[in-house]
C-alpha cells in the first residue's frame, strides 16, 4: 500500500499528462476531420476541455486506481460513443448522412442519444446499479456499511448516508468553484465597456452556464446537508432507501459532466432559462444543457422521495411532528417541492429538445405552437425551486440560532408552519416572472397578490429569529458558524426586502430583466443558501471529522466575503435601476457604469479569495490533529451526544425523545435519552 | 421593567434608522430621469416601496444588532438565557400586520397599474419590428425608420412584433418594458413627457449580439415632429421612385441590414439559419422535395415575398416570415444586391 503522498504526486503527474494528451488528441481529431492542420486548433476550447476530462480521469486514476468514479467516467465515455454510433448506424440504414463532420462528428441526435446512454453507462460502471442487477438474478447482496477503509470509500458507491452526504457536499463545492470560475471570467469582461477578453458567444455560454452550474451546485449541496443530517437528527441509522440514495447521488455526476460538455460542443446563448425560439436555434451545446438538466432532475426527484419517506417512517420513538429538530421541517418542505415540481422543467426542456431533434413545433408560432407556454412550464418549476434552495438554509439558521443564543427557538411551530407556507404559496406565484412576457394581461394582478403573500411567512421567520436573540445569552465569542448565520439573516433580509418591487406589476415592468433582479436573487441565494451552507459546514465539520476548522481562518473567510458581497449586490441593484440590462456582454459607455462594474468585479474576486481561504482551512484542518470529539457547541441535539466523528451506525443504542428540542435555559430538561439495549429488549 | 426600557430604546432607534435609510436611498438617485407620463405613478410606487423597505430594514436590523450588543454572556458566564418558547399573540400580530400591509400594497399596486395602462383612444400607432439584432419602426403613413421619433405629450400605441426570437422593448426613461413575441402582436402605450434623446434597449436575451440591440428613441416637440415626419415621407417617396426606376445594390444592402435579412443570411458563405447569399444568383438550389431550381430573379423575388413556396433542402420551412410589405422596387434592390455578391 503506497502512502497518500506518493499517490498524490502520481495523481498530479497523470493530471498534467491527461491535459496534454487530451489537447493533442483534440487537435488531431480536428485535423483529421478537416483534412488539414491549423494552428488555431490549439486554441480551441473543445480540445482544452477534452484535456480537462482526461486530466481529471488521470488524477483520479492516480489516486484510486480503476475503481468507482474512474470506472464510471470511462464507461460514460464509451457509452457516449456507443450511443452516437447507434444513431449513426440508424441514419445510415435510413439513407441519411450518418455523421456531421463539419461540426462535431456525430449529428445532434447522435450526441443526445450518446449523452443518455453514457449517463446510464456511468451508473453501471460506477456500480450504482449492481445490487439491483443482483436482485434481478436472485443473488444475495451485502447490507449496508461494507465500505473500503480510508478515503477511497468516497470515490465509489457507498450506502452510508454520511458518506453520501459528504460525497454530495464535496461535489457541490467543486461545482461551486467551477460556476464561480465562470463568473470570474465574465466579470473580468464586464469590468469596463467594450469587448476585451471574450467573444460574444463565449461570454453568453459562460454566463448561461454560470447560472445553471450554480443551480446544480446548490441542489447537490442541499442534498449533501440533508443527507448527512436528517437521519442523525431524527435518530435513524440511515435513509429509508440506501441504494436509491446512492443512485440519486451518482446520477448527478454524469449530469454535471453533460452540462459542462455544452461548453465544448458549441456553447449556447440563451441564459439559463433557455427560452424558445432562441433555444431552438442555439448550437449543439443547448441540447447537452437540456439533457444534463433532465438527468440531474432524477437526482432531485428521487432524493426528495427518499427523504420524505425517511422523515415519515424512521423517526426515533417519541419524536412527534412538533418535536422534530426544525431543520427536518425545512428539509421536508423542500423535498415536497422537489418531488412535485422538478418534472415540469424536465418536461419543458424535453419539449424543446423534441422540437430541435424531431421538428415537433411545440413552441413554434408559425405551426400553431406557443413560445409563452414554455415560460409557464419553466417557471412553474423554476420559481418554487428557489424555495428548494433557501428553505434548508433558513432551517440551518433556525437550528443554530438557539444554540448560540442559549435560548429556545422562539415560536417553533410558527417557524415550522412558515416553511410549509412558503412551499405552498411558492407554487402559486410563477407568472410574476412573466409580467412583460405577453401572457394574458388579466393574469398579472392575481399573481401580484400571490407573490406579495410570500412576504408573510417569510416575515414570521425573521421576527421569530430576532425574538430568539432578544434577551438571550448570546455566546461571548461569536464562533464562525454563528457569524455566517447572522450574515445569512442580514443578506437574506436584503433579498427579501427587494422582493416586493418585483411583485407589484408596474414597478416590475421597469425592473424585470435588469441587474436589479440579478442583485436581488444573488441576495436571496447567498442569504438563503451560501451563508447558511458555510455555517453548516463550519458547525458540523467536527461531527464528520472529529476536527474543528480553524476559527481565525473562518473569521477571515467571513469578513472577506460579507462586505464584498454587499458591494457586489447593492451595486448590481443600483445599475439595474438606472438601466443596466441582464445578460449583456457589453454596456453603453454613455451610461457611465464603468467604475461601478469595476468595483463589482473586484468584489467578486474577493469573494473567490475568501472561498479559497475556506478550502485552505479544510486542507489544514484535515491534516491536523484530532481536537474536537465532544459536544463543542453545547448543543442539545442528539448527534452531539455521541462522540465525533459519528460512529458508522450513528447510534449504537436507540434513542427516545423525552422533551422539547430547544429547551435551553430550562433546568434539568432533556431532549433525548438513549434506551439501554438489554432493557429495551 | 427591564424589557420596557429596551423596547423604548429600540423604538426610537427604529424610527431613526428608518429615516436615515430612506434618505440614504434617495441620495443614491436610483432612477433615471422620468420621460413619460407613465413613469410618474411608477416612480411614486417606487418611493412608497423605498419607504417600506427602509422601515422593515430597521424593524429587523435594530433589535438584531441591539441583541448582539446587549444580550451577550458576560465574562466567565456560561449560563443559558430565559426559557421563553414563544408568544402566540405576538406571532399573530407579526403575521396579521404584514398580511394587511401586503394586501394594501396589492390594492395600491393594482390601482397603480391601471394608471400606467390608461388608454387614450386618440393615440397614434406605430408598428415596431424587432429582429436579431435591431429595431425597425414602421409609421402608418408608409415610411420606415431605424429611429423611433415621438411627439411630446401625445400618447402613442406601439404595435410590436418579432421576426425571429423573443425581444423586449425597454426605454429605461419610460420605465415600462414589453416583450415582442414571435407570432403575436404585443402592445406598448407611452406618452412621452420630456423632450430628449433616449435609447430603446432589448431586455430579453436574444442571442449573441443582444447587448448591441439598441436604437435611438427621440422625443421632439410637435413642430419638430411634423417637420421630421414630412421629411421622412419625402425621402420615402424619392427612394420609391428611384427604386422603381433602376434597381440599386447599395439601397439593397441598406435594406439587407434594416429589414433584418442579416440575422439569418450571411453574405460571406458562412452557414446561418437561412442559406448564404454569396454566389447565390443563378446557382442551382436543391429543394426539400428533392427537385432543384435555378436562383434567378423570379425565384429570389418569390422567396422574399412568399418564403414557404419553395423550401431549400436542409433548412426549416416556415423559419422565415414573409416580407410582402416591401415595395416592388425594394425587392428589386435586394435582388440587385444579391447579384453583386459573387
Amino acid at each position: 500500500m503506497k502512502s497518500p503522498e506518493v499517490k498524490f504526486s502520481k495523481a498530479i503527474a497523470l493530471f498534467l499528462g491527461g491535459q496534454v494528451v487530451g489537447l493533442l488528441l483534440g487537435v488531431l481529431i480536428q485535423t483529421a476531420l478537416a483534412g488539414v492542420y491549423n494552428g488555431a486548433y490549439f486554441k480551441d476550447i473543445a480540445s482544452w476541455l477534452l484535456g480537462v476530462l482526461l486530466a481529471l480521469l488521470g488524477f483520479f486514476y492516480g489516486l484510486i486506481g480503476y475503481y468507482g468514479l474512474v470506472k464510471g467516467l470511462v464507461w460514460q465515455v464509451l457509452g457516449t460513443i456507443a450511443g452516437g454510433l447507434l444513431v449513426s448506424a440508424i441514419r445510415f440504414l435510413m439513407g441519411l448522412e450518418p455523421f456531421d463532420l463539419a461540426k462535431f462528428g456525430f449529428t445532434e441526435g447522435g450526441w443526445v442519444a450518446g449523452a443518455l446512454i453514457g449517463a446510464i453507462a456511468f451508473l453501471a460502471g460506477v456500480g450504482a446499479l449492481t445490487d439491483w442487477f443482483k436482485w434481478a438474478k436472485g443473488e444475495k447482496t451485502f447490507d449496508h456499511h461494507q465500505d473500503p477503509e480510508g478515503f477511497i470509500k468516497y470515490f465509489g458507491v457507498s450506502l452510508d448516508h454520511k458518506v453520501i452526504g459528504i460525497q454530495y457536499t464535496v461535489t457541490s463545492l467543486f461545482l461551486l468553484m467551477v460556476g464561480g470560475l465562470f463568473a470570474l471570467i465574465f466579470r473580468l469582461e464586464l469590468s469596463q465597456t467594450g469587448l476585451e477578453i471574450l467573444s460574444l458567444q463565449m461570454y453568453n455560454s459562460l454566463m448561461s452556464l454560470h447560472g445553471m452550474v450554480m443551480i446544480v451546485s446548490i441542489l447537490v449541496g442541499i442534498a449533501g446537508v440533508i443527507n448527512y443530517l436528517v437521519p442523525m437528527l431524527i435518530g435513524a441509522q440511515d435513509m429509508a432507501f440506501p441504494r436509491l440514495n446512492a443512485f440519486s447521488f451518482w446520477i448527478a455526476i454524469p449530469a454535471a459532466i453533460l452540462l459542462l460538455s455544452s461548453l465544448a460542443l458549441g456553447g449556447f446563448d440563451t441564459g439559463w432559462t433557455g427560452y424558445p425560439p432562441l433555444s431552438v436555434r442555439a448550437p449543439l451545446g443547448m441540447s447537452m444543457f437540456f439533457v444534463g438538466i433532465w438527468v440531474a432532475g432524477w437526482s432531485s426527484i428521487l432524493g426528495a422521495l427518499n427523504l420524505i419517506v425517511t422523515v415519515l417512517r424512521m423517526r426515533a420513538e417519541g419524536m412527534t411532528a412538533f418535536r422534530m429538530p426544525i431543520f427536518v421541517w425545512a428539509a421536508t418542505a423542500t423535498s415536497i417541492i422537489s418531488l412535485t415540481a422538478t418534472q415540469m422543467i424536465g418536461l419543458a426542456f424535453q419539449l424543446v429538445l423534441f422540437q430541435r431533434l424531431l421538428g415537433m413545433p411545440f413552441f413554434d408560432a408559425a405551426k400553431g405552437g406557443n413560445p409563452v407556454l414554455f415560460q409557464h412550464l419553466f417557471w412553474f418549476y423554476s420559481h418554487p425551486v428557489v424555495y428548494v434552495f433557501i428553505l434548508p438554509g433558513l432551517g440551518v439558521i433556525s437550528e443554530l440560532l438557539p444554540v448560540f443564543a442559549r435560548k429556545p427557538l422562539f415560536g417553533y411551530k410558527w417557524i415550522a408552519m412558515s416553511s410549509l407556507g412558503i412551499a405552498l404559496v411558492g407554487f402559486l406565484v410563477w407568472a410574476h416572472h412573466m409580467f412583460s412576457s405577453g401572457m394574458n394581461e388579466y393574469l398579472r394582478v392575481p399573481f401580484m397578490y400571490s407573490t406579495l403573500l410570500v412576504a408573510v411567512p417569510t416575515g414570521v421567520k425573521f421576527f421569530s429569529w430576532v425574538a430568539t436573540l432578544w434577551q438571550g445569552r448570546i455566546t461571548r465569542e461569536l464562533a464562525t458558524p454563528m457569524l455566517f448565520v447572522l450574515g445569512g439573516i442580514v443578506v437574506f433580509l436584503l433579498g427579501g426586502l427587494t422582493g416586493p418591487p418585483n411583485a407589484t406589476v408596474s414597478t416590475d415592468l421597469h425592473l424585470t430583466d435588469t441587474y436589479f433582479i440579478v442583485g436581488h436573487f444573488h441576495d436571496t441565494m447567498f442569504g438563503g443558501y451560501i451563508f447558511p451552507f458555510f455555517a453548516a459546514l463550519y458547525y458540523w465539520f467536527p461531527k464528520a471529522t472529529g476536527k474543528r476548522l480553524n476559527e481565525k481562518l473562518g473569521k477571515l473567510h467571513f469578513w472577506l466575503m460579507t462586505p464584498s458581497f454587499f458591494v457586489l449586490t447593492l451595486f448590481m441593484m443600483r445599475v439595474g435601476l438606472l438601466g443596466m440590462r441582464r445578460r449583456i456582454a457589453d454596456y453603453d459607455p454613455a451610461l457611465s457604469f464603468d467604475p461601478w462594474h469595476l468595483a463589482m468585479t473586484i468584489s467578486a474576486y474577493l469573494i473567490a479569495l475568501s472561498v479559497l481561504v475556506f478550502i485552505w482551512n479544510i486542507i489544514k484542518t484535515v491534516k491536523g490533529e484530532q481536537n474536537a470529539t465532544g459536544n463543542i457547541w453545547k448543543s442539545r441535539s442528539p448527534e452531539w451526544l455521541v462522540p465525533s466523528p459519528m460512529p458508522p451506525h450513528n447510534y449504537d443504542q436507540p434513542l427516545k425523545v423525552v422533551g422539547e428540542p430547544y429547551d435551553y435555559g430550562l433546568e434539568g430538561s432533556k431532549y433525548i435519552e438513549f434506551v439501554n439495549k438489554e432493557e429495551h429488549e | 421593567m427591564q424589557n420596557k426600557k429596551h423596547f423604548i430604546i429600540i423604538g426610537i432607534l427604529i424610527l431613526v434608522v428608518s429615516v436615515v435609510t430612506y434618505y440614504g436611498i434617495l441620495a443614491l438617485n436610483l432612477l433615471p430621469v422620468a420621460a413619460a407620463v407613465q413613469s410618474q405613478p411608477i416612480d411614486w410606487l417606487f418611493d412608497l416601496e423605498f419607504k417600506l423597505i427602509s422601515f422593515f430594514f430597521a424593524v429587523i436590523m435594530v433589535p438584531l444588532v441591539y441583541s448582539l450588543i446587549f444580550f451577550r454572556q458576560k465574562e466567565g458566564d456560561d449560563s443559558d438565557g430565559p426559557h421563553v418558547e414563544g408568544h402566540t399573540k405576538l406571532e399573530l400580530v407579526w403575521t396579521a400586520i404584514p398580511l394587511i400591509i401586503v394586501i394594501a400594497l396589492g390594492i395600491i399596486g393594482a390601482e397603480n397599474l391601471k394608471q400606467v395602462l390608461a388608454v387614450d383612444p386618440q393615440a397614434a400607432q406605430v408598428k415596431v419590428v424587432g429582429y436579431q439584432w435591431g429595431w425597425r419602426f414602421e409609421y402608418p403613413e408608409g415610411f420606415t425608420s431605424t429611429k423611433l421619433y415621438l411627439p411630446v405629450d401625445k400618447q402613442v400605441l406601439l404595435k410590436m412584433e418579432s421576426l425571429d426570437v423573443i425581444h423586449s422593448f425597454w426605454v429605461p426613461e419610460f420605465r415600462i418594458k414589453q416583450d415582442l413575441v414571435p407570432g403575436q402582436i404585443t402592445e406598448y402605450r407611452i406618452t412621452p413627457s420630456l423632450i430628449g434623446e433616449y435609447k430603446v434597449r432589448c431586455a430579453e436575451i436574444c442571442g449573441n449580439e443582444h447587448a448591441y440591440m439598441e436604437s435611438p428613441v427621440v422625443v421632439v416637440s410637435q413642430e419638430d415632429y411634423v417637420a421630421w415626419h414630412d421629411e421622412q415621407l419625402r425621402l420615402a417617396k424619392e427612394a420609391e421612385l428611384a427604386s422603381a426606376g433602376k434597381p440599386d445594390a447599395g439601397r439593397g444592402q441598406a435594406l439587407y441590414v434594416e429589414s433584418g435579412c442579416k440575422a439569418c443570411h450571411s453574405v460571406d458563405g458562412s452557414k446561418g439559419v437561412g442559406p448564404t447569399w454569396k454566389a447565390l444568383y443563378m446557382s442551382s438550389v436543391p429543394l426539400a422535395d428533392g427537385t432543384s431550381v435555378t436562383a434567378d430573379e423570379a425565384f429570389l423575388a418569390e422567396s422574399i415575398l412568399n418564403p414557404s413556396a419553395k423550401v431549400v433542402a436542409g433548412y426549416n420551412a416556415n423559419a422565415m416570415p414573409s416580407f410582402s410589405y416591401l415595395k416592388e422596387g425594394q425587392v428589386n434592390d435586394i435582388i440587385e444586391y444579391i447579384k453583386s455578391l459573387k
